[in-house]
């Protein structure tokens, strides 16, 4: 039965975050740093917002409009970088990208990752990766212009 | 009659198991699959033709050449258009249409001219004419839709003006499920003596074509909507606007004469055929015509009509179901969304259950925020599909929706 596995990438984490995600603000705050990215395939929207203060990512919280894996993935995100410094996020996201792509990562690094370790099935989805990887996108965008 | 088993024997691509399920290909509205006697002449092509055309003098040279020019005149009868020299080959729908607007729309326009196309234009009708009235300061406007969301002819009525040189729209929708009126919008634009250029790509291949019927100034559609392979386009024109029109691309084959300084091209059509053609795809567009027409596009037509007659109220029957276009009548074009849920998901549950569905904004953005959604999932049929694949769908919709409603479990 085919819809067996559709559990198999929905899993009941990715289902809750995008039922209820987190750091969700219909408003974003205006004097952080924030970017707006789009997937091209369905034109949905996603905008992040975060501040950076000595160092560390600190605010994070976003809103736009996606399907369940965006959704889910950028709730996750959030929980996931809030807090870190620039060079651990950098790195949580390259883990993230490269788990989704299907490549090998650290278990140190998966455990970093927390909720959004779940998210490496999409690998298996490859027309989905898109989804689950743009908010992460979005933080790497921001932290890359202030090199 | 059309013989489905026959016709499916033809299509050995639809015989396959998806994810472990039967394939159901319901994406027709993005490419048509392709029948054996198209690949097998493509084939033989490569065996035993295949040379560069309008060049040698060898023999294969000359075979090549007369294929080529052969498929050009197949072409122009299958659109009912007056001469082959009004065919012009292009790569797709697409490039036809920016040919147009950059080989004519550039120019005759002057700044406060405008351009009026539809509402629920793909972007490759849309987009060319957008940039087309930057580069020109001409405005581009709109013709919107009425109540049941099909194009609104009083709203063509009101946008169309004196000052309209170009109307481009599409002869059937790829997200809607209608049908235009071509000819009463051609009748308002000749009397506003504006050109017309239809986007066919939705229709060429579901119904006869008459470019002379419809009157139509300049036609585009594309071979892989209609079971030709991919990179394949044509551009129909009628001669005396071919003969204004500039070409856009320059270089090998549409030239006359070249010295340091100055060159004179072509005549249609070879004249806008800049470097080596498709030619293998112009091969497979031939026997793609040569197997609509031994089906028919008459028998084609019903078929389709009444799969989707099938297949409407099944739809409109699921709890939470919102279809777009009319409600009581459809082409076999179908976008939908479920309540609460994202088209990208309704996708991938089909997907997993063999039922391949197109989800996305379809290319047509502006339609979508007039609909007042981002995306929709979109089902779309062939004549080669059948009633049981409908049910397959249906039913495997019904199940994916509630695999998310019942969410958590």
């Amino acid at each position: 039965m085919g819809l067996a596995n559709l559990s198999f990438l929905y899993k009941t984490l990715v289902l809750e975050h995008a039922k209820s995600p987190h750091h969700y603000e219909a408003n974003l705050p205006t004097n952080g740093h924030q970017v707006t990215l789009h997937n091209p395939t369905c034109g949905d929207t996603i905008n992040v917002s975060l501040q950076i203060k000595d160092g560390y990512l600190n605010d994070l919280c976003f809103n736009g409009s996606g399907c369940t894996i965006s959704q889910a993935s950028a709730s996750m995100m959030t929980d996931t970088l809030d807090g870190k410094s620039a060079d651990d996020a950098q790195k949580l996201i390259q883990g993230f990208l490269n788990l989704c792509m299907g490549k090998p990562i650290s278990d140190e690094l998966k455990q970093g990752l927390r909720d959004a370790a779940v998210m490496g099935t999409v690998a298996e989805f490859p027309a989905r990766i898109k989804c689950a990887t743009l908010a992460w996108h979005a933080v790497q965008d921001i932290l890359n212009q202030q090199k | 009659m059309i013989d489905i088993k026959q016709v499916r024997a033809d299509f050995p691509i639809l015989n396959q198991q998806v994810n472990g399920e039967k394939l159901v290909y319901f994406d027709n509205a993005a490419t048509s699959q392709t029948p054996l006697p198209v690949l097998n002449t493509i084939c033989q092509y490569y065996l035993k033709e295949n040379a560069n055309v309008h060049r040698g003098v060898h023999t294969l040279a000359e075979r090549a050449t007369e294929h080529y020019e052969r498929v050009r005149q197949q072409v122009a009868d299958f659109i009912h258009a007056a001469s082959s020299n009004e065919i012009i080959f292009t790569r797709s729908t697409t490039e036809s249409l920016n040919d147009i607007a950059r080989g004519l729309g550039d120019n005759i326009l002057q700044p406060g001219d405008e351009i009026v196309i539809s509402i629920m234009e793909h972007h490759s009708n849309l987009v060319p004419w957008q940039e087309l009235a930057a580069r020109t300061g001409a405005k581009l406007k709109y013709i919107e839709l009425d109540n049941h969301q099909e194009l609104d002819l009083n709203s063509a009525t009101e946008q169309i003006t004196p000052k309209t040189k170009i109307v481009a729209v599409t002869a059937a929708s790829n997200v809607l499920g209608t049908i235009n009126p071509i000819k009463q919008i051609v009748q308002l634009a000749h009397h506003a003596h504006a050109w017309v250029v239809v986007d066919a790509a939705q229709y060429v291949g579901h119904h006869v074509v008459d470019v002379q019927d419809w009157d139509a100034d300049f036609v585009a559609f594309s071979g892989h909507k209609m079971l030709g392979p991919t990179g394949i386009g044509v551009l129909y024109g009628k001669q005396d606007l071919l003969n204004i029109m500039h070409p856009v691309q320059f270089g090998g084959e549409m030239i006359e004469d070249v010295t340091r300084q100055r060159t004179t091209f072509k005549k249609s059509p070879l004249g806008f055929e800049a470097g080596t053609p498709n030619i293998s795809g112009a091969v497979g567009l031939g026997a793609a015509i040569d197997y609509l027409n031994k089906v028919g596009i008459k028998n084609i037509e019903k078929r389709e009509q009444s799969l989707a007659n099938y297949l409407l109220p099944h739809l409109q029957k699921i709890d939470h179901l919102t279809l777009y276009g009319p409600q009581d009548h459809h082409t076999g074009v179908f976008a939908f969304n479920l309540d609460g849920l994202h088209p990208h998901d309704v996708a991938t549950g089909l997907d997993l259950e063999g039922v391949a569905v197109r989800a996305g904004h379809h290319c047509a953005q502006p339609l979508m925020h007039t609909l007042g959604v981002t995306a929709t999932a979109r089902a779309s049929l062939a004549f080669y599909n059948t009633k049981e694949e409908c049910d397959q769908f249906i039913q495997s919709l019904v199940a994916v929706k509630e695999f998310f409603s019942n969410g958590l479990g």
